[in-house]
């Protein structure tokens, strides 16, 4: 069931009195029950030894077979389960201060408008050790995230990272590595842009000493206490997402047709944009669509009971004589806001069981609505078609 | 007045001059209770859309706090945030006694439930219900038990019960309205908008035309919000929600909706005030619209002091036709929220900018 549709919570709890909200809108679940909606696999790590010195075959392209690979790695304590927790689980920033130390790899497999696994690494293990299966954890690898403590001593973490770098390099050159330069919530953003200065620069010239240059390596300055870590991931999952320039081609035509200033589309339990269109991506054009979101699914929650059958008869009777879904124009959530500041609206429709575009519209151009749901539709129907072509073939 | 400290944290609307009401009623508000207790947090989170965690930057109140609040129905509410700290309050029960506890509309009475010594709380409680019987005897009294959050959840209700028989054994002739509450949910958005529920004048006809309007546009439910604390202060539910069973019309089950949407708009409001840059204050949106496969609802901007929201089942013609219908609707509400305005000056759809 779509989540715009039902809402988050699924419990029955008893609701007489509702227990300390946290910030934000309040939200009643607990990570168990959205473990149920996310289908949420914890695997055993089953590390094999191969036999043999087989040479690994270059990591295969993101559009192959198999669920591209998210790894989170860094040293201990970085904020590796922190991000998972908090990006893919739900979890209130603040609950992240109880996680306790990862043991072995946590592997999460997310199922959503496409398939991938998030693995979560220990900080401490050394998994250069010869025992380890290069290849069983590189090889369909999507993007391996490094994660630095920038409220830290972080000269370890660097070395480490060279390390792993120049040894997986030379075997898998297409592996990208995004490295998270973490916790910069309380820094000032002089601070922020000296750090990263300095971390790219230990890197760069540590890998040019090793013959390495033009390796794939972006950075990224991240907090789990603001929207930073789901731009961040947004990034990261766009270059794992086939057809990417198609869906961005899709959201320019229509941004160009309605004059719309920005339009996203969200994966809306993670609220990670997957595509937007080629105008600059600003924090706060994207934090107003993701707080829109957690609006839509707030509201659903409350309103979205089941109706009697009988009630609905009544409905669909005279003077109607309709079905319900034959009386709405669309049947997936659609919405809309007009900001009173500039008469901005900001729209919302829904693309399927897990994707939203939502996009921030010209000023006052709430009065062109109609024209603005046609082209809309005709955008959704692109997306729709893009995803479907891509689930076929992974079949 | 000239001892009344004015040190206050709220940004009132501001009523432009022309709006200035001739018949203006006016409502004492006495927000009372010991020092930390919750009192000036309350009042932020309601009044001047603060958010739970602001409220941890207050500092104690010294002597009173005085803010007018310009409400519907013409009503402006004069709420006297009183500083708990004992000095203050042997202020008010002496020198100042007279002066704080005549012409009290309400007294609101904040309970610490972590409080160490209630029976001391207790003693001061009646000191205060002794004064306001001096002063104001037909005064409507309001209990909060605050800080709910803080009892394991197990144990909370026994506890209300428990502080709540005391409370009332110590309360004269008044018969308070108790309530729990807690500013990191929506508990405090529902002990508020019934108090201020009780404040509005004329709601009882406001009431009615929500009823009737209602069942004109076939909604499922109609919210009336007031627009600064967006509090729902009147809601009508329809009946025609029809079962099997033809005496039990359904109810949407979430019995506590209202709190909880003013609870998600209130948030989503300060989402807004970040992205436009425009102060919390100001009225952040005039339309917001939501179509669902299994229901639909809008919020618009509606009289001067509210905003209306209704529920509607699914359905392009019900949905467009109900929204035109509101719209005309208005100028009729308008009279009953501020009867002293004259229609002419207000346009159908020359809704934004009346905030400074
Ligand atoms: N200030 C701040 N603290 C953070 C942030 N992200 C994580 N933390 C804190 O960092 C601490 C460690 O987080 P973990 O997620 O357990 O770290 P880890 O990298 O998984 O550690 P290991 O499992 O031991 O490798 C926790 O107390 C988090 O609350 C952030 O963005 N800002
Ligand atoms: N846990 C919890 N803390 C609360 C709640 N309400 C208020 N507080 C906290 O209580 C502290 C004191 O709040 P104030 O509102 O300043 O107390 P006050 O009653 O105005 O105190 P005086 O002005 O001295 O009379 C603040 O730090 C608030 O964050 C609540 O419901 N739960
Ligand atoms: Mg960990
Ligand atoms: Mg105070």
């Amino acid at each position: 069931m779509p989540v715009l549709h039902t809402g988050r919570r699924r419990s029955n709890q008893n609701r007489s009195y509702n227990g300390p909200a946290r910030q934000g809108p309040v939200r009643h679940l607990s990570v168990a029950q959205l473990n149920l909606e996310r289908v949420y696999e914890q695997n055993r790590l089953n590390v094999q030894k191969r036999d043999g010195a087989n040479a690994p075959e270059p990591a295969p392209g993101t559009a192959a077979k198999g669920k591209p690979r998210l790894l989170l790695m860094g040293q201990r304590r970085s904020g590796k389960s922190s991000i998972s927790s908090v990006v893919f689980h739900k979890m209130p920033p603040n609950e992240t201060l109880f996680l306790e130390s990862t043991a072995r790899i946590q592997k999460d497999a997310m199922h959503s408008f496409m398939d991938f696994q998030v693995w979560d690494f220990p900080g401490q293990l050394n998994f250069m050790d010869p025992s380890f299966d290069l290849d069983a954890i590189f090889g369909e690898i999507g993007a391996l995230i490094w994660v630095i403590d920038a409220q830290d001593e972080y000269h370890e973490a660097i070395n480490r990272l060279n390390s792993t770098i120049l040894n997986i390099y030379p075997n898998y050159p297409n592996v990208n590595v995004e490295v998270f330069i973490h916790k910069v919530d309380g820094l000032s953003d002089d601070y922020k842009l000296d750090i990263q200065r300095d971390i790219m620069q230990r890197i760069q010239d540590e890998l040019s000493d090793h013959g390495v240059e033009n390796a794939p390596i972006n950075f990224h300055l991240t907090s789990i206490y603001n929207h930073s870590i789901f731009e961040a991931f947004s990034k990261v999952i766009q270059k794992l997402i086939p057809h990417l320039p198609t869906l961005e081609a899709l959201l320019n035509d229509l941004c160009r047709a309605c004059r719309f200033e920005k339009a996203y589309l969200f994966d809306v339990l993670s609220k990670i944009y997957i595509a937007t269109d080629s105008s600059p991506v600003d924090m706060p054009s994207y934090e107003i669509c993701s707080d829109y979101i957690d609006v839509i699914v707030d509201v659903s929650e409350i309103y979205a009971w089941p109706r009697p059958p009988e009630y609905i008869q009544l409905l669909e009777g005279p003077p109607w004589n309709k079905k319900l879904e034959d009386q709405t124009a669309c049947n997936d959530a659609e919405s809309c806001i007009v900001l009173t500041d500039g008469k901005r609206p900001i729209m919302l429709r829904e693309v399927n069981k897990y994707l939203a575009l939502v996009a921030i519209m010209c000023e006052g151009s709430y009065e062109k609505m109609p024209s603005v749901t046609m082209n809309v539709e005709s955008t959704v129907k692109g997306l729709t078609e893009v995803f479907n072509i891509t689930r076929q073939r992974r079949e | 007045m000239d001892q009344m400290n004015s040190l206050s944290i709220h940004d009132d609307p501001v009523p432009s001059p022309s709006s200035e009401p001739r018949k203006q009623k006016k409502k004492k508000v006495l927000l009372m209770g010991k020092s930390g207790s919750g009192k000036s947090s309350m009042r932020s989170i309601i009044f001047s859309n603060y958010i739970a965690k602001d409220t941890r930057r207050l500092g104690a109140t010294i002597d009173v706090d005085l803010s007018h609040v310009k409400f519907l129905g013409n009503l402006t509410l004069n709420l006297w945030d009183c500083g708990g700290q004992d000095a203050f309050m042997e202020n008010y029960l002496s020198q100042q006694r007279q002066h704080v506890f005549s012409n009290v509309g309400v007294l609101i009475y904040v309970f610490d439930i972590e409080s160490r010594d209630f029976d001391r709380d207790l003693l001061t409680y009646r000191s205060i219900i002794a004064a306001l019987s001096q002063f104001s005897q037909s005064a409507s009294v309001y209990i909060l038990v605050h800080k709910m959050d803080l009892v394991v959840p197990n144990q909370r209700e026994d506890m209300y019960n428990d502080r709540v028989s005391l409370i009332r054994s110590k309360s004269d002739s008044f018969d308070p309205t108790p309530f729990a509450t807690s500013i990191w949910d929506q508990s405090l958005y529902k002990a508020w908008a019934e108090i201020i529920h009780d404040l509005v004048p004329n709601l009882d006809q406001i009431e009615k035309h929500l009823g009737s309007l209602g069942k004109l546009i076939m909604a499922e439910e109609v919210l009336l919000f007031e627009r600064t604390s967006f509090l729902v202060v009147s809601s009508w539910s329809s009946k025609g929600i029809i079962t099997s069973d033809k005496d039990q019309p359904a109810q949407n089950p979430t019995y506590d909706r209202n709190e909880r949407l003013s609870n998600i708009i209130k948030n989503f409001k300060q989402s807004t005030s970040r992205y436009t840059g425009t102060p919390k204050s100001a009225e952040q949106f005039s339309v917001f619209d939501l179509k669902m496969p299994n229901f639909c609802m809008f919020l618009i901007k509606f009289t001067t002091n509210t905003y209306l929201g209704v529920v509607l089942p699914p359905g392009e013609e019900r949905f467009n036709a109900a929204k035109l219908n509101c719209y005309i609707a208005r100028t009729h509400f308008e009279d009953l929220d501020s009867p002293a305005r004259k229609s002419a000056d207000r346009g159908v759809s020359g809704d934004s900018g009346e905030l400074a």
